[in-house]
C-alpha cells in the first residue's frame, strides 16, 4: 500500500463534542501514531479531516490484562495484535473536505456531524493537507510544515491582521523566530505595517539563534522597507546597526496615565497615582513632572501639598518613582523632535518601524515608551479611521503593534487602563491590532486573551499557562494533550482565526542563506543579489 | 488433481454429523482432517472429530490374547479372524457443502446418505475450503465428545500442511479465533499453544 492512502482503521464510536474513537487495524501499529497527525475519514457522504488527539491501548477480554500472554513467542504476539489486543486512536474531526457541494465550492467546511459507524480512517495525504491549509499565494504565508509531512501550512495574513494575535511559549522555545517569521510574512505580503517594540534588539538587525549563530533580521532582508529607531544610539552603533532615527522623549509628553501603568514597576501606591492627576491639573500638562521634581522641601511645598490634600509619605513615594523615570537617559526635559510624528510618517509610507531598546531592557523603560508612543499612534489612527468613515475615504493601512512581555501591559490589573488593553479589545475597528509575545500567558487578562484572533503557541508546561492559552477553544482537553507534547524547539500549535483548524507545525527554516533568499520577493533585486552572494560565500 | 483417497462408507448420518466405517481396520483418517461424501448433487464436507475401533458385536468385548506372543503383530497373525471381528469407525462433523460450483461454509439442507462413500479431501480442496474460516464457528459451538480446543487445533494443523507458508495460514486462523473466542481468552490461549509452529 502506498503512502498516499495508508489505512489506519475504522471508526467505532464517538460524538461531535468529544471526537471519534478509531480502532486500529492490526497492520497499523500504535507506535507509529503521533498526536497531532492528520487523518481523513471516509464517511458515507462526506470526507472528514481531523487530527489525532490521543492514542490508547485496548483489550477485548479483561483476563488478558490479568494473565498476560507470553508475547515473547512471536506467533502468539502476531495473532493477538489487532484482535484481542488492539490500539485505538482518538480523532477530532474538524473539517469536511469534498464530498458535498458546499465544501467543493468553498473549500473545507467546519464539521457539523460525525462519520457513520465503521467508516474507514486513512492517514491524510499531502493533497488533503494542501486542500485544507492552502498553498502559498499573495495572501497566504508559508509558516511551516505539519509533523512528518512536506506540505506547506500557510497562514492567511489578511485574516490574521484583522485581529490581535498572540505568540506564546516558554523561554527558548522559538517565540522570537516565529515572530520574525510572521513579521517577514507581513512585510513580504504587504498586508500591514508593523511597529515593533523590540525589547532585546533582535528584530531590526542581527539576532542570535540558540546555537549562538548569527541570524539576519528584518532590516537586513528588506533594507528599503524597514526603519530601525533606537532609544540607545550607543548600543546600536556598537552593534553596527544602521539606525534611521534616535528616539528622545520629553517629560512634557508623559501623561498621568503613563505613570498609572508603571505603578507596579515603580512601586507606587494607589494614592501616589491619584496624586499624579492632581499635580497634573495643578502644573499643567506640559511641565508637571519637572515642576514636581523641582519642588523643594519647605513651607511652600507643604502648603501646596496640604492644599492638594496629598500626604507627605505619598509625595515621597511618588517623587522616588519620578526620579527613577528621570534617570532614564532617553528622557529629556524637552525632546528636540517628535518621535510619534516620525513613526507615523514611516508607517504611512508602508515602512515598518522597529524600535530598539538597546541597553534599556529595564521593564520600566519598555512599558513607558511602548505605552506612550502607542497611545498617540492609536489616537491618530482613530482620528483617521473616523475621518475615513465620514468622508468615504480609504481607511488607513492596517497597523500591527508588536509587544513583548505582554503580561506586564495586559495583566488584569492594568489592562483596563493601558492603551494595549483597549487595542486588544476594540481596535480592530480602527485597523490597529496587536501581536502579543509572552511567556506567561496566564498573566494576561482573560478578556484580552479571549479577544485574540489567532494564537500561536510553542511548548508550555505550566498548567495555568496552558489553560489560559486554550481558554474558550472547543475541544480544549484534546488540544491540551497536543500542546504539552510539543517538542521544545521549532514546533508550534496554531489555532484560531487565520487557520481553518488547529495545526501543529514544524516552523519553517530560518537562518540559512537559502531561507533568506526565499523570503525576498524577486522585485527586491539588491537584497536578492546579496542573498545569492551569501550562498556563494558558503561554498568558498 | 491428485487422486482422491476413499476412506470409508457412511453408516450413520444426521444433519450435523455422520459416522463412517473404514474399509480397513485402523485406517481412519487423522483427527481434524477434512473429508467429504456425496448426496445426489450435493457434496458434504466434514471434519473428523472422533474415531473408534470396536468389536462388531456390541456385547462381545475383545479379550487380551498376547500373553504367549512376543510381538503385537504376532497376536494378529495367530488369530487372523480378529481383523474380521473388529471394525474402525470415525465421526465427522458437517461443516459445509458444495452445490454446483459454489462452496458454502454452513450446514447442507439434507444429511448424508447411508453407504455414501467417504473420501479424504485433496490438498487443493483443503486449500479451497480453508479460504474462509467460517467453519471454525461450527467447530467451536458444537458440543462434541472431544474437547473443542483439541479438535480446532488438530484441524488447523492438518489444514496448514497444504500451505507452503504454514505460518501465514495459522496466524490468520489465530486472528479469526481471537475474535470468535473474544470472551474466553484461556481457551484461545490453549488452542494457540497447540497450533504454534
Amino acid at each position: 500500500m502506498n503512502e498516499e492512502t495508508k489505512r489506519l482503521g475504522i471508526v467505532t464510536s464517538g460524538s461531535l463534542t468529544k471526537g471519534v474513537e478509531v480502532r486500529l487495524d492490526s497492520s497499523a501499529s500504535v507506535e507509529d501514531m503521533a498526536v497531532g497527525r492528520y487523518v481523513t475519514i471516509e464517511g458515507e457522504k462526506q470526507r472528514f479531516f481531523g487530527m489525532i488527539t490521543d492514542v490508547s491501548l485496548g483489550v477485548i477480554d479483561q483476563k488478558l490484562t490479568l494473565t498476560p500472554p507470553d508475547v515473547s513467542d512471536p506467533f502468539m504476539a502476531e495473532v493477538l495484535a489487532g484482535t484481542s489486543t488492539y490500539g485505538t486512536i482518538h480523532v477530532s474531526p474538524y473539517l469536511t473536505i469534498g464530498g458535498n457541494v458546499a465544501s467543493l465550492l468553498e473549500g473545507a467546511q467546519p464539521v457539523k456531524t460525525v462519520p457513520s459507524h465503521f467508516s474507514t480512517v486513512n492517514l491524510a495525504s499531502q493533497r488533503d493537507v494542501e486542500l485544507v491549509f492552502g498553498g502559498e499565494d499573495e495572501k497566504r504565508f508559508y509558516i511551516g510544515t505539519p509533523l512528518d509531512m512536506e506540505t506547506k501550512v500557510c497562514l492567511d495574513l489578511d485574516e490574521l491582521v484583522k485581529r490581535s494575535n498572540g505568540i506564546f511559549g516558554k523561554s527558548g522555545t522559538g517565540k522570537t523566530f516565529l515572530t520574525r517569521l510572521l513579521l517577514i510574512g507581513m512585510l513580504q505580503k504587504g498586508t500591514a505595517a508593523n511597529l515593533v517594540f523590540d525589547m532585546h534588539s533582535e528584530y531590526g538587525w542581527e539576532g542570535r539563534s540558540e546555537e549562538r549563530r548569527k541570524v539576519k533580521a528584518l532590516k537586513q532582508l528588506f533594507p528599503s522597507r524597514v526603519a530601525v529607531f533606537t532609544l540607545d544610539e550607543e548600543s546600536s552603533r556598537r552593534r553596527r546597526v544602521s539606525t534611521d532615527f534616535v528616539v528622545r522623549i520629553g517629560y512634557d509628553e508623559i501623561e498621568p496615565e503613563d505613570i498609572g501603568l508603571l505603578r507596579q514597576t515603580l512601586n507606587l501606591t494607589e494614592a501616589s497615582v491619584q496624586a499624579v492627576y492632581q499635580l497634573y491639573r495643578e502644573f499643567g500638562n506640559k511641565r508637571w513632572i519637572e515642576a514636581t521634581l523641582e519642588l523643594e522641601d519647605g513651607d511652600e511645598t507643604k502648603q501646596l501639598l496640604t492644599r492638594l490634600n496629598i500626604h507627605d509619605s505619598t509625595y515621597r513615594n511618588l517623587r522616588r518613582g519620578l526620579e527613577t523615570i528621570r534617570r532614564l537617559p532617553f528622557l529629556l526635559p524637552h525632546a528636540p523632535d517628535n518621535p510619534v510624528k516620525h513613526i507615523l510618517e514611516y508607517l504611512d509610507q508602508g515602512i515598518n518601524v522597529v524600535l530598539e531598546f538597546g541597553r534599556y531592557t529595564d521593564i520600566t523603560a519598555y512599558i513607558l515608551v511602548a505605552n506612550l508612543l502607542t497611545r498617540r499612534i492609536h489616537a491618530q489612527y482613530r482620528e483617521r479611521m473616523e475621518k475615513a468613515l465620514g468622508e468615504d475615504m480609504a481607511p488607513p493601512h492596517p497597523l500591527v503593534i508588536t509587544i513583548e512581555e505582554a503580561h506586564k501591559f495586559l495583566n488584569s490589573e492594568v489592562s483596563s487602563q493601558t492603551i494595549f488593553g483597549t487595542i486588544a479589545r476594540e481596535m480592530r475597528k480602527y485597523n490597529v491590532t496587536l501581536l502579543v509575545i509572552d511567556q506567561r500567558p496566564s498573566g494576561i487578562d482573560d478578556e484580552v486573551m479571549s479577544q485574540m484572533g489567532t494564537k500561536i503557541t510553542c511548548l508550555l508546561d505550566n498548567e495555568r499557562d496552558i489553560d489560559s492559552v486554550l481558554a474558550g477553544v472547543s475541544r480544549k482537553s484534546e488540544l491540551k494533550s497536543v500542546l504539552s507534547r510539543l517538542e521544545s524547539r521549532q514546533q508550534a500549535l496554531i489555532f484560531g482565526h487565520a487557520v481553518p483548524m488547529p495545526v501543529v507545525i514544524r516552523t519553517r527554516e530560518y537562518g540559512s542563506a537559502q531561507s533568506y533568499k526565499e523570503f525576498i520577493p524577486s522585485r527586491e533585486t539588491e537584497s536578492r543579489r546579496q542573498a545569492e552572494k551569501d550562498i556563494e560565500e558558503l561554498w568558498e | 488433481m491428485s487422486e482422491v483417497q476413499r476412506v470409508g462408507e457412511v453408516i450413520e448420518a444426521s444433519t450435523t454429523d455422520f459416522v463412517a466405517q473404514c474399509y480397513e481396520l485402523y485406517q481412519s483418517p487423522p483427527l481434524g482432517s477434512l473429508v467429504k461424501t456425496r448426496d445426489l448433487g450435493v457434496e458434504l464436507y466434514g471434519i473428523v472429530y472422533n474415531a473408534t475401533t470396536t468389536s462388531f458385536e456390541p456385547g462381545r468385548r475383545p479379550i487380551a490374547r498376547g500373553k504367549d506372543e512376543t510381538t503385537e503383530e504376532a497376536v494378529y497373525q495367530a488369530s487372523p479372524q480378529l481383523l474380521k471381528l473388529l471394525k474402525s469407525e470415525f465421526s465427522a462433523l458437517v461443516v459445509g457443502h458444495r452445490q454446483g460450483d459454489k462452496l458454502y461454509h454452513y450446514l447442507p439442507p439434507k444429511p448424508a446418505r447411508i453407504h455414501g462413500f467417504v473420501y479424504l479431501c485433496s490438498p487443493e480442496e483443503v486449500k479451497e475450503f480453508s479460504q474462509s474460516f467460517d467453519f471454525l464457528n461450527i467447530l467451536i459451538n458444537t458440543r462434541l465428545p472431544v474437547a473443542m480446543d483439541e479438535l480446532v487445533a488438530a484441524c488447523l494443523r492438518q489444514m496448514s500442511q497444504v500451505y507452503e507458508d504454514r505460518r501465514i495460514f495459522l496466524v490468520a486462523a489465530g486472528k479469526e479465533l481471537a475474535i470468535l473466542l473474544s470472551g474466553n481468552f484461556n481457551q484461545l490461549k490453549a488452542i494457540l499453544e497447540r497450533i504454534k509452529t
